[in-house]
């Protein structure tokens, strides 16, 4: 596989959200806007990078046993790292995504990835599974909040296009929940065709 | 085994309290721009330091509200009181609303809330909280229409305009509940806070 | 009468799955029985009470007192993941019964952020102990009450012929959708 491939299977073919259905809870929580769902997505993206990075170097230290315990640690400090630098940096966005900044810690695909891949890769191929692998979640997080914001609230990024109010229910819990249904479905459909 | 394990922690904890060095101030710095930027929306014309002159008042309910007051050249301008109200929608919202001395109010900030996007997020728009501005709660009642005060509520966000009606007579009661204030009075002495308990923050 | 509040916030109005997004992993993952669902549940209830009460003792009498609170996320997850495992092991020792009926759900609630979730939320919310211990609680109850309902919907839904992209994941979301919508209807409960 070369490097290219290595980096797209994370949009389409291996994407964390739509094909694989990993780090379902900020995808629902975050994407009531297409800002937000990216605004995760990219938090996401650079914990993955930089804990892929840092396991594939450290690969041959760490002893098997507590192979689990350490990729834990050193994935809690990347969030931490970003938790403090956007609560700095980007305080109305930190303040939207709130508890979900914290919990990137528990995304299946931030130690999925790490244990199926990082371990057991190079670091250049590493650093390219994470990038890929954060972007295309990054993109199906915006996908899925421009639809919702789109639907919700006949907005997109904030620019309003349609007047009135939209259908509410795209932009409370209900609409995550059916919103990413419908998309995955979609997808189902497009892959066996 | 357990020795790479301590290892790997203890370097991470060393990244870790250097980044918290680093972002410490700038952290400190952004909470402290919201605060005098809803300070300046509310009150603009001010030139004093109104963060290191907050004092503050106790509520009644077991808890203070932080006021900031707002003067120019010397003379007193008005207050800026952060208030809140526990009965959001989503939990609590916090206000910053600008008072004149003789309780009117001037205008009103959003700071914090969690209310249903499209439906309680309204109250951060100016159809809804310019309503109040230039209005004395002596005379304007600070209740919805439906429980028969003088506020239009947001449709159908009738919880949040009560929580929000609600924050600002939190604000206004605590402020001149049995006080008068006049641009000649002199103005509380800054870290007068009548032993009140800090505010609880109920995020 | 502030901790019936808390419990029926916990349970019905701010439910941990359908309104606030906690723990939908397992709640898609392991929705297909209602056996499995019932024993799912009550090991996070389990775990979930248990962590809560030691991550508050942490948080209070460690992080605060030596005042490096920005180190609560790696923390907290060691403290869960460390629990989980003696969880485990005393179970096995213990009560084989209950650890056939639990134990194979051990592993996968390291990685629910329902139990780190509630931990960040009890600090966040300024709850004393026991306020916390009754939100972790009725958070377990709300996620299992969500679980279950689930599960006996999707178990129903076997022998329906739905069109085949529908099937599984997307099909479970829009239950879960349109449950999200019926819980909406408990908000006017509290005040």
């Amino acid at each position: 596989m070369n490097q290219l491939q290595n980096f797209t299977k994370g949009f389409f073919k291996e994407n964390p959200i739509l094909v694989l259905v990993l780090g379902t809870c900020p995808t629902l929580a975050t994407t009531s806007s297409a800002l937000n769902g990216m605004g995760m997505g990219i938090a996401t993206t650079f914990v993955l990078i930089g804990s892929n990075v840092v396991i594939s170097l450290l690969s041959k230290v760490i002893p098997d046993k507590v192979r689990i315990p350490a990729f834990i640690v050193i994935i809690a400090s990347f969030v931490t790292i970003v938790d403090l630098f956007m609560q700095a940096y980007v305080p109305s966005l930190y303040e939207k995504l709130g508890i979900f900044i914290p919990l990137i810690v528990v995304n299946c695909i931030v130690l999925g990835r790490a244990e199926a891949f990082a371990s057991k890769n190079s670091v250049l191929s590493s650093l390219i599974d994470g990038a890929g692998m954060g972007l295309g979640f990054t993109m199906a997080l915006g996908i899925l909040g421009a639809f919702r914001e789109i639907v919700g609230s006949g907005a997109v990024f904030g620019y309003k296009f349609i007047k009135g109010d939209g259908i509410l229910v795209f932009i409370l819990a209900p609409g995550a929940f059916i919103a990413l249904g419908y998309l995955i479905a979609l997808i189902n459909k497009l892959k066996r065709t | 085994m357990a020795l790479s394990l301590t290892l790997i922690s203890l370097i991470a904890s060393a990244c870790l309290a250097f980044v918290y060095q680093i972002t410490k101030g700038p952290i400190e710095a952004s909470v402290m721009n919201k605060k005098i930027s809803a300070i300046k929306t509310v009150i603009p014309e001010f030139n004093n330091n109104p963060d290191a002159e907050m004092f503050r008042l106790p509520t009644g309910e077991g808890d203070s509200l932080d006021i900031y007051p707002a003067k120019k050249d010397g003379n007193l301008l008005g207050f800026v009181v952060n208030t809140y109200s526990p009965s959001g929608f989503s939990g609590n919202i916090s206000l910053m609303a600008g008072f004149k001395t003789d309780g009117t109010i001037i205008n009103i900030a959003v700071l914090e809330q969690k209310e249903t996007p499209g439906l309680g997020t309204k109250m951060t728009g100016p159809e809804f909280k310019d309503q109040f501005n230039d209005k004395n709660p002596a005379e304007f009642v600070l209740k919805v229409k439906k429980d028969g005060g003088q506020v239009d509520a947001i449709t159908a966000a009738t919880i949040s305009s009560r929580a929000f009606c609600d924050a600002l007579q939190r604000a206004y009661k605590t402020l001149f509940t049995g006080k008068e204030w006049n641009d000649s009075a002199v103005p509380p002495v800054p870290g007068n806070t009548s032993q009140a308990e800090p505010i609880k923050d109920n995020n | 009468m502030e901790y019936i509040l808390i419990i029926i916030s916990a349970i019905l109005i701010n439910n941990v799955v359908l309104a606030q997004f906690l723990g939908v992993c397992p709640f898609l993952g392991v929705s297909n029985k209602v056996s499995t669902a019932v024993g799912m549940a009550g090991a996070v209830t389990f775990v979930l009470v248990l962590a809560t009460t030691v991550t508050y003792l942490i948080q209070t009498y460690v992080l605060d007192k030596l005042g490096i609170a920005f180190m609560q996320t790696i923390t907290f997850i060691l403290v869960i993941a460390f629990l989980v495992q003696m969880v485990e092991i005393i179970l096995k020792k213990i009560s084989q019964p209950l650890y056939q009926a639990l134990g194979i759900f051990l592993p996968l609630i390291t990685t629910n952020c329902a139990v780190l979730g509630v931990a960040i939320l009890v600090i966040k919310k300024n709850y004393n102990l026991l306020e916390g211990v009754v939100f972790g609680a009725s958070t377990a109850i709300g996620f299992g009450l969500a679980l279950i309902i689930l599960a006996g919907i999707r178990e129903q839904l076997e022998l329906v012929d739905v069109p085949k992209g529908m099937k599984g994941v997307p099909l479970s979301l829009i239950i879960a959708g349109i449950l999200a919508l019926a819980f909406m209807g408990f908000t006017g409960i509290v005040k």
